[in-house]
């Protein structure tokens, strides 16, 4: 069982949107698709450690903004020609609040 | 040299020419008469022209060089008053009188008009040729316009659709049940009403009219037999052709409903041939081009003492209203030992219906997928015995033995003799005989066999079949789309923008059908580009699709941070602004301060999450974003001028400072830069500018289309003018026409590369009342768009450049 962690209130991120999590240990990146569905990545491209939290998301896949990688939300893959994977956060949607997986959030902190 | 004199410069007798000019091009002097004021054009592609997916310029077949390079002596916006067959003569209009040794008529058909009360007010028009397009036009440029529509078949609703995607409140009025009764049977006249009624169409069959109501001479309304008034301040009349015979009449040839040819196309006198829809042969009439083309070959034959012989063809229809496809051939009437093979799902708007009589198609009506009709055409033309394959043959071609549903397999495994371009009797054996004669792409093949070069819409099978035949070697054509979620090219989406009026991103991916849910880092940036520069008022800006730098208005730098760059108004600084630029350095621990090549000052090297207090910071000292980071007005850059410098002949800084003030904020194709220099000595470097103004005594040199990123060049003159003001207006009309028409991510300079200097100097230069025009659109754009966005952040957004959660703080509690 997933323990769950309230993150924030759905409507604080724009659909097609990101908003990020501090962690000692870099950002935990939280998109919301067209469809209000909650994805959550490290916010770290593959590639060259962009942002990913500043891209523009697009169906399920986010594109970063430094050098226009696409990165699948469902599995952190780089997508097309591009190889590399960021990895993903376990995250979900309950009464309009946000929730992260606790104890991959916990794990960063204390490491 | 024998003299051919022709009546009518229409599609047939164009065809007609193209063949006696291939076989024998010196057998003839032509004269070619033609009572509109132009040549051949491909009538077929008025609808396109009306709707706005093509120019008018696009669908000429035979322009004034063709005609020139085969020595036709063109009498263009001349009639034939009569013909002498005894002298063998024809007397032109004017009384000019033209010996022939053959003639040929080919004078086409006139519109029908219903002589009800009215019909003679002036906005009643039928729909047959350019005027008429350019009249109904004209009329939807009306803001709020309403248009009704008599006749509900071919032509009549590709004039509802083109009017409708020009904006207008449509109406179809039509005598019979259903929509395309001719071609088409009830269910899928039904699903083409349903669709066009979702477009916005109202659709009323079943309806007489009574009596066309008018003002002042001019419709106003619509009276139905019921005693239902509809207004409208356009009615167009569709409903039907009549061959045009009356000048045959008068010359004493046989004429029935039409010219009596034979099956040589020779009229009742043996020198004098017919083609087209004027003719009749063996009491059929023609409408369709297929047909003519087959005819025109006949008389270019004919006319060289050959064999030919004109045959009766199976003909078949598709109407040509974007996304709206359907296709009917062959008889599909009910009747005694015939049966229906029918395909529904509804959900996809699919129908499919074949007629089969004694094991073989005698009818097909399809709607919402017609990719196999040519496929079931064949079939009825060749009058297949389909037993073997009854339990599949709906499903086209392609389940036939098997083989994949692949688009590719499925034109593979056309035999040679499957007609591929209706209109034109080209069949796949032509394509591939012409591919193998060297013809490589669809350009080669439509100018060796004409595949594709009437309606166009066999320009997909055509390429499968250069994709079959060549396999590898065949490369798509150039146009290239926009990104992968259409096959749309940029000038086509903004195109269909401005003409279908699609204000939204989702009406974009509907009505252009999008392929995927909600576009891509290409497509959308450029889409929300294109929509808010041509519907300021009614498009609302989307941030989430656009790139980082806009979307927060900073720089993104390689390690994640961003770049903040206060705009100094043409360069100028004061010692206030430069201690507020000091202090905020400081306070935000900003690493790197770096002047910029646009006389600014950058701070490079600011954490995202501390922008909108920086931001507040600088405005407090009267700073404002410099835009250093968008698709939108840069820098001005000046020099001191004439305040300060003993060579500078006008005030140079002055005039950067108002453009600035004028153009900043505004969005753009790409990022746009100015300088204004103070004297040719031109050290504000303004002549390798977006817009570069050069001071001279006698007033200000503008010039447009500099570069020096990764291509260098030097402006070129757009005009010189006398005062600020001239100047000032130049470049803004320059920036809304840059603005309107230019491909996102062209600077100006590759943009001028396309439509050429010339054209922008006749948009703003010569065109006084244009340039004003374009100076009113783009200052409606900045009521909406000229505001500085650090200040709307920092008050209004502030909270999303902060982390949602920040649990470093929680793990420290």
């Amino acid at each position: 069982m997933t323990n769950w962690l309230d993150i924030g209130p759905l409507d604080a991120i724009a659909p097609r949107g990101a908003r990020v999590v501090r962690t000692e240990h870099g950002c935990v990146a939280i998109f919301r698709t067209a469809e209000d569905e909650v994805f959550a990545l490290e916010d770290r491209c593959p590639h060259k450690a962009g942002p990913l939290s500043d891209g523009i998301v697009h169906g399920k896949s986010v594109t970063c903004p430094l050098h226009n990688w696409v990165i699948s939300l469902e599995t952190g893959l780089a997508q097309g020609a591009d190889k590399g994977a960021t990895p993903t956060v376990a995250a979900r949607v309950e009464n309009g609040r946000v929730l992260l997986d606790a104890e991959y959030l916990k794990a960063r902190s204390a490491a | 040299m024998k003299k051919l004199v022709v009546i009518g410069a229409g599609m047939a007798t164009g065809r007609a020419l193209e063949h006696l000019f291939e076989t024998a091009p010196d057998a003839y002097e032509v004269t070619l008469f033609n009572a509109e004021p132009r040549g051949n054009y491909n009538r077929i592609m008025l609808s396109p022209v009306l709707s706005g997916e093509k120019t008018y310029e696009e669908i000429v077949t035979h322009d004034d060089a063709w005609y020139a390079k085969h020595g036709v002596i063109c009498r263009f916006g001349e009639k034939i008053a009569s013909v002498d067959r005894d002298r063998k003569v024809v007397i032109a209009e004017n009384g000019d009188e033209l010996s022939y040794d053959k003639l040929l008529f080919g004078t086409g058909s006139n519109p029908f008009i219903i002589p009800l009360p009215g019909h003679d007010l002036d906005g009643v028009i039928a729909y047959r040729d350019l005027e008429d397009t350019y009249a109904m036009m004209d009329a939807a440029g009306e803001p709020g316009a309403k248009a009704i529509v008599i006749g509900g078949g071919l032509l009549g609703l590709e004039a509802a659709a083109g009017l409708r995607m020009r904006g207008m409140d449509v109406t179809v009025i039509h005598l019979m049940g259903h929509l395309m009764d001719r071609q088409l049977d009830e269910a899928a006249g039904y699903l083409l009403r349903k669709a066009l009624t979702e477009r916005g169409i109202e659709i009323r069959c079943s309806t007489n009219s009574k009596e066309i109501l008018g003002t002042d001479g001019k419709v106003k309304a619509l009276l139905l037999e019921d005693g239902t008034e509809l207004p409208c301040d356009l009615l167009v009349m569709a409903v039907g052709i009549r061959p045009n015979a009356a000048l045959a009449k008068d010359a004493g040839l046989a004429v029935g409903r039409a010219i009596h040819v034979d099956d040589q196309m020779v009229t009742s006198d043996p020198d004098v041939l017919a083609v087209g829809e004027c003719v009749e042969h063996n009491g059929a009439i023609f409408g369709l081009v297929a047909p003519l083309y087959d005819q025109a070959k006949v008389v270019a034959k004919t006319l060289l003492g050959e064999d030919a012989t004109f045959v009766q063809k199976e003909v078949s229809t598709k109407l040509k209203v974007t996304g709206c496809d359907l296709f009917s051939a062959g008889d599909f009437a009910d009747g005694e030992g015939r049966e229906d093979i029918v395909f529904r799902d509804p959900a996809r708007g699919v129908y499919k219906r074949l007629v089969l009589q004694d094991n073989k198609v005698i009818g097909a009506v399809m709607y919402g997928d017609t990719a196999d009709g040519n496929w079931f055409f064949g079939l009825i033309k060749d009058g297949t015995d389909i037993a073997e394959m009854r339990e599949t043959l709906i499903f086209g071609p392609a389940f036939q033995g098997g083989a994949p549903a692949d688009p590719m397999a499925a034109v593979a495994a056309l035999p040679d003799n499957a007609e591929i371009c209706g209109c034109n009797g080209v069949c796949k054996g032509d394509i591939v005989a012409a591919i193998k004669d060297g013809a490589t792409d669809l350009g080669a093949v439509r100018a060796v066999t004409k595949a594709s070069g009437s309606c166009g819409t066999c320009t997909g099978l055509v390429e499968q079949v250069l994709s079959a035949t060549l396999g590898d070697d065949f490369v798509l054509p150039a146009a290239q789309p926009m990104c992968g979620c259409t096959d749309l090219t940029h000038e086509d989406v903004r195109r269909l923008i401005k003409s279908q009026e699609l204000k939204s991103m989702p009406a974009v991916w509907q009505e252009l059908g999008w392929k995927t849910t909600c576009g891509c880092h290409v497509c959308r940036p450029a889409l929300n580009f294109y929509l808010l520069a041509d519907w300021p008022l009614e498009y609302q800006d989307d941030p989430q699709s656009r790139f980082i730098n806009e979307r927060k208005h900073a720089n993104i730098q390689k390690d994640g941070t961003f770049s903040v760059v206060p705009r100094m108004w043409g360069g100028m600084t004061t010692p206030n602004e430069l201690r507020a630029i000091a202090d905020a350095a400081e306070k935000y621990n900003v690493p790197t301060v770096h002047v910029t090549g646009g006389q600014r000052i950058d701070l490079l090297g600011v954490k995202g999450e501390d922008l909108p207090a920086i931001w507040a910071d600088l405005n407090k000292a009267g700073l404002v974003s410099g835009h250093a980071y968008s698709k939108g007005l840069r820098t001005v850059k000046t020099c001191v001028g004439s305040d300060h410098c003993r060579f500078g002949t006008q005030d140079s800084t002055g005039l950067g400072i108002k453009l600035e003030k004028k153009l900043w904020g505004s969005w753009t194709p790409h990022k746009v830069k100015l300088a204004v220099s103070g004297c040719p000595r031109n050290c504000a470097e303004a002549t390798c500018k977006d817009i570069g103004v050069v001071c001279v005594d006698s007033g200000y040199q503008i010039g447009v289309g500099g570069a020096a990123g990764m291509d260098v060049k030097e402006t070129e003159r757009l005009a010189d003018v006398a005062t600020e003001e001239d100047a000032i207006a130049l470049a803004t009309a320059f920036m809304q026409l840059y603005r309107e028409n230019a491909k996102y991510l062209d600077r100006p300079y590759k943009w001028i590369a396309k439509v050429g200097l010339d054209w922008i100097k006749e948009q703003i230069v010569t065109d006084l009342e244009n340039r004003q025009a374009l100076i009113d659109r783009f200052e409606i754009s900045q009521t909406v768009y000229q505001k500085d966005p650090w200040a709307e952040h920092a008050e209004e957004r502030a909270d999303t450049y902060r982390p949602l959660a920040d649990l470093t703080l929680q793990a420290a509690e």
